[in-house]
């Protein structure tokens, strides 16, 4: 080694990449429990993903193939500029394409192609404790975990059928893990729960502000939580996609002008761009081509 | 009545470092008694209560409860997960500030609710339907029911906490100074209330208070304490109307007569 500012393979030391996996191993053989874990300092502000960079830094090989998405696109701050770093500290492959990574970094979504075994989803976590809003005390929820108390998440529940006729909690929707643990999603739409339920791929799920870890392994019972009588339901959309033409996919708003026009695309980039590549035209997109 | 007490107190003493919290007590509490702890600011009563609730772990001593499957356990000798399952399905706490009660950022059809759902239920139309029923058995307006608690009175407040722990049709209810900061005629309302439930339910209580009044309205026995020590106990009425230790006498006669 010449140059004296190499950084070692994938940034974190050696020593930090053990602690990390070990956090990571005891996550996976309790499904939904929150490891902790010491935490680095990465050059990136918290809230930016420094969990899920550091949860990714110690599982990354140099054989793998990394996807990074921020919101479902792969083209936006978020996920430029983590893919970037990855490029720069460890030199491995980079996609867009979903089928072609073995990781995929991920904030806010779950790609809507379905992972396949020997892939893995790295979530970023800004609060990995889901009673937190509800009882504030840290000592009180790993307490409520232990004997697993769970009756207050479902007062959340209760507060927002009261408050909205429905319930009304649409991201970071608490889930039950493997009949067992509640756990906090991290902030993705209650449209991709039922996408954790026994998947293939193994899904970790890495606090760095918080300092905890957390795991569902492949072919895990993860159940959204709900009321009998008010059964957990995924958000449905009027019109497919507006460029190309997906339906059941989780859709984003995109304001066109100040004149009241909108339209709904696909929030996963590469799903979309997938579909038009095979010829999947949707409403806009076929109108723009009507008017070249 | 059965034949068995549901609480049994043998020689319970609390020590903080040096110092006395209560000393020595025993008592036996039988099915649909009411008992009252009266004494001056820091003669043990609370300390007493703590103990007994498993909120404080005492010195020496036991404390066993008379569980539904009709075996006696040593409170102190029960894992924590039995200890927290006990107390929010069989047991029932009122602190005096309802705010350490009650969640006071949920509304009222939650608070109600939340033991419920503690125990597995998870019909939000039952539950709604229970809640509003104990609303109305507190003498709270059904359509307060998604009203938050900060938004209810004081005397209120206190018959929401009352009914989120009479939910689960406890049969042992702790109570500590319930009546303390309400005025008087709300305090009125109160303790009938509480007399009529606790008459209809069947329930077993221990109170805490220093209201001689409160006392005398609810329980059918009590037991004085000063410095740690239970000086006097028997019959409410017997220990008011002819108390025998002069520290008693005195407590009776301080009472102000209007």
């Amino acid at each position: 080694m010449t140059d004296l500012a190499t950084y070692n393979f994938a940034y974190l030391d050696e020593q930090t990449k053990r602690m990390i996996r070990r956090a990571i191993l005891k996550a996976i053989s309790i499904p939904g429990y929150q490891v902790p874990f010491a935490s680095r300092e990465m050059p990136m502000p918290y809230g930016w993903g420094t969990g899920g960079v550091q949860v990714t830094a110690a599982i990354l090989g140099p054989a793998d193939v990394l996807k990074v998405i921020d919101q479902g696109a792969d083209d936006t701050t978020n996920a430029v500029s983590i893919r970037a770093f990855f490029q720069k500290v460890a030199n491995v492959a980079v996609t867009t394409r979903t089928r072609e990574a073995t990781i995929i970094q991920t904030r806010h979504r779950i790609p809507e192609e379905t992972l396949t075994a020997g892939q893995t989803l790295v979530y970023q976590v800004p609060i990995p404790e889901p009673l937190r809003f509800l009882e504030p005390r840290e000592t009180e929820t790993r307490k409520m975990h232990a004997l697993e108390e769970y009756g207050l998440m479902h007062v959340k529940l209760y507060e927002d059928i009261a408050r909205n006729g429905h319930i009304a909690t649409t991201y970071a929707y608490p889930v039950k893990v493997e009949g067992r643990y509640v756990m906090d999603p991290s902030p993705t739409p209650k449209f991709d729960n039922p996408k954790m339920h026994m998947s293939e791929a193994l899904q970790l799920f890495g606090a760095g502000r918080e300092k905890r870890i957390y795991a569902v392994p492949p072919h895990t019972d993860v159940v959204s939580l709900d009321f009998e009588d008010h059964p957990f339901e995924i958000q449905h959309f009027d019109k497919p996609c507006a460029l190309c033409g997906a339906e059941h996919v989780y859709l984003d708003e995109v304001v066109l002008d100040d004149k009241g026009g909108r339209m709904f695309v696909c929030s996963d980039t590469d799903h979309c761009e997938d579909r038009r590549e095979h010829g999947h035209a949707g409403e806009m997109l076929a109108r723009q081509e009507a008017a070249e | 009545m059965t034949a068995v007490p549901l609480l049994k107190v043998n020689d319970v003493s609390k020590f903080y470092g040096g110092r006395t919290g209560c000393r020595n007590v025993s008592f036996e509490l039988w099915p649909g008694e009411v008992l009252a702890i009266v004494g001056e600011s820091g003669s043990g009563k609370t300390t007493l209560l703590s103990c007994l609730s498993t909120r404080l772990m005492p010195s020496s001593g036991i404390v066993e409860y008379h569980m539904r499957d009709g075996h006696y356990r040593d409170l102190a000798r029960m894992s924590e997960a039995e200890r927290r399952f006990l107390m929010r399905t069989d047991w029932g706490f009122v602190h005096q500030n309802p705010a350490d009660g009650l969640r006071m950022t949920v509304s009222a059809g939650a608070n109600v609710g939340e033991r419920l759902m503690a125990v597995g239920d998870r019909h939000y139309g039952n539950i709604r339907a229970t809640a509003a029923d104990w609303l109305r058995r507190v003498e709270i307006e059904e359509d307060r029911i998604d009203d938050q608690p900060r938004a209810f009175s004081g005397g209120m407040r206190q018959r929401l906490q009352i009914a989120r722990n009479l939910v689960t049709s406890p049969r042992l209810v702790f109570m500590d100074e319930p009546t303390g900061g309400l005025d008087v005629s709300v305090q009125a309302r109160l303790l009938d209330l509480v007399r009529g439930l606790v008459h209809d339910l069947g329930l077993s209580a221990i109170i805490v208070t220093h209201d001689l009044a409160v006392a005398r309205l609810l329980s059918h026995r009590m037991m004085v304490m000063k410095d740690g020590l239970v000086i006097e106990q028997g019959l409410t009425d017997r220990v008011l109307d002819d108390p025998r230790e002069p520290y008693t006498q005195l407590l009776v006669s301080s009472i102000l007569q209007v």
